[in-house]
């Protein structure tokens, strides 16, 4: 049994079904992230699908607005405990990029980011229609220090899993940790699981 | 995990000396969660810099009094000597450092985000490393100066202390004022969101490489 604090009531939220275990509401849109925000993420901007398929495919800005887009609203989970209900995001289904470029035994993927990040994701965490490639945040362009001009978006998996400041997607067969799991975070992350760190 | 002792630290902030048995060691820099239990079993946890050492012989944390916030007012107005609450971590240890990973380091806080970077000073004087050390703190008024006291101990170690008052004729930091402290090996930036977001900016500006960059921000920008 833990200690109680003496006197402490807490903020019971409104909706607690809505709250993965251990996760508090915010209001607030908190800034998370190793280094400096990339200043130069929208130069140059193209998206790759490179690795495990059939055809490697790389997208500019004005090919990925004339995909078919979709306007997700969710809730959103940090491993750092906080969740942001109904969010809304303009991007374009993953499956949709992935159509282009057709995976050959993929089982997973790594994102890969301007900054140099790397977060990994089963493919089946990517596809079904659960994960996007944003780059409206609320109706207006994503901002930079949210993963603007265009980040990963996989909802029903722990935030740092939507990778900011996206470029490419690696389909692989076999998994591969990225930054923050080979840093002891759990390899998939689902918040409904609690999988915050390894062993959890 | 039990209170030892509070104690006012600057206008608007205090420390909280705690005792915690078993606590398998930190890096300097690294938080810990911070969990309360209420009564009826409701509990809820926040992530809170250490602000000691891991040389140190006690362990504290440095509470700021918000407005608002779940479980800072109760650690900031209800907390006293003999409280018990549940410590996780330590966690985020991609903003730390230890001495052997050498220098030049440079250390740069807005307001409370001075407290991880504090802990790295307390390393770096406790384990005698003579590394090349620098620390920039922004902060609103001297009376809300945190560690002010610390100060000329740092100086008198050899750590290189500019503060500017941004409320008191200062400015905010810009590359004038980073820029004599050259390109370090090290950089930690903590504080305010977009305190954060301005000063590695001027950093990336002044040819700092992005990759020695760490940044913790702090108070989400409401979207």
């Amino acid at each position: 049994m833990p200690p109680i604090a003496r006197g402490f009531r807490g903020r019971r939220p409104a909706d607690p079904d809505r709250l993965p275990p251990g996760q508090y509401e915010t209001r607030d849109f908190p800034v998370l992230a190793v280094g400096p925000t990339p200043p130069h993420a929208a130069q140059d901007w193209a998206f790759t699908i490179r690795g495990a398929v059939s055809r490697e495919v790389t997208i500019g800005w004005d090919e990925l607005l004339a995909l078919p887009r979709e306007t997700p609203t969710v809730d959103i989970h940090c491993v750092t405990q906080w969740s942001k209900f109904d969010t809304t995001w303009t991007g374009v289904s993953i499956d949709t990029l992935l159509a282009e470029a057709g995976p050959v035994g993929a089982a997973y993927a790594v994102a890969h980011a301007a900054d140099g990040y790397e977060t990994n994701l089963p493919l089946d965490d990517l596809t079904g229609g659960k994960a996007w490639l944003v780059w409206e945040y609320e109706g207006e362009p994503l901002e930079p220090p949210h993963g603007g001009p265009a980040r990963l978006l996989v909802p029903h998996l722990y935030f740092w899993k939507s990778a900011k400041w996206v470029r490419a997607l690696e389909l692989l067969a076999a998994d591969r940790p990225g930054y923050w799991e080979v840093n002891g975070y759990h390899d998939r992350g689902d918040p409904w699981q609690e999988q915050r760190y390894q062993g959890d | 995990m039990t209170v030892r002792a509070v104690r006012e630290q600057a206008d608007g902030a205090r420390t909280v000396v705690l005792d915690v048995p078993g606590w398998e060691g930190h890096r300097a820099g690294q938080s810990v969660d911070v969990r309360l239990t209420a009564q009826d079993g409701y509990r809820t946890q926040r992530p809170y810099s250490i602000a000691t050492a891991p040389e140190d012989e006690t362990f504290e944390l440095c509470i700021e009094h918000l407005r608002d916030g779940e479980v800072s007012p109760w650690l900031a107005n209800e907390l006293r000597e003999g409280d018990q609450f549940e410590l996780r971590g330590p966690g985020g240890r991609s903003f730390s450092w230890h001495a052997e990973e050498g220098g030049p380091l440079l250390l740069i806080a807005g307001g409370a985000g001075i407290v991880p970077l504090r802990a790295m000073v307390r390393h770096r004087l406790m384990t005698g490393s003579a590394v090349d050390t620098s620390v920039v703190v922004s902060a609103r008024t001297r009376a809300g100066l945190l560690y002010a006291s610390e100060l000329d101990e740092w100086r008198a170690a050899g750590v290189r202390v500019h503060v500017s008052f941004t409320r008191e004729g200062g400015r905010r930091l810009d590359a004038a004022q980073l820029r004599p402290f050259g390109l370090a090996r090290h950089v930690f930036v903590c504080g305010p969101t977009a305190f954060v977001e301005h000063t590695t900016r001027v950093l990336l500006e002044l040819g700092h490489d992005a990759a020695a960059v760490r940044a913790e921000r702090f108070g989400g920008a409401a979207a």
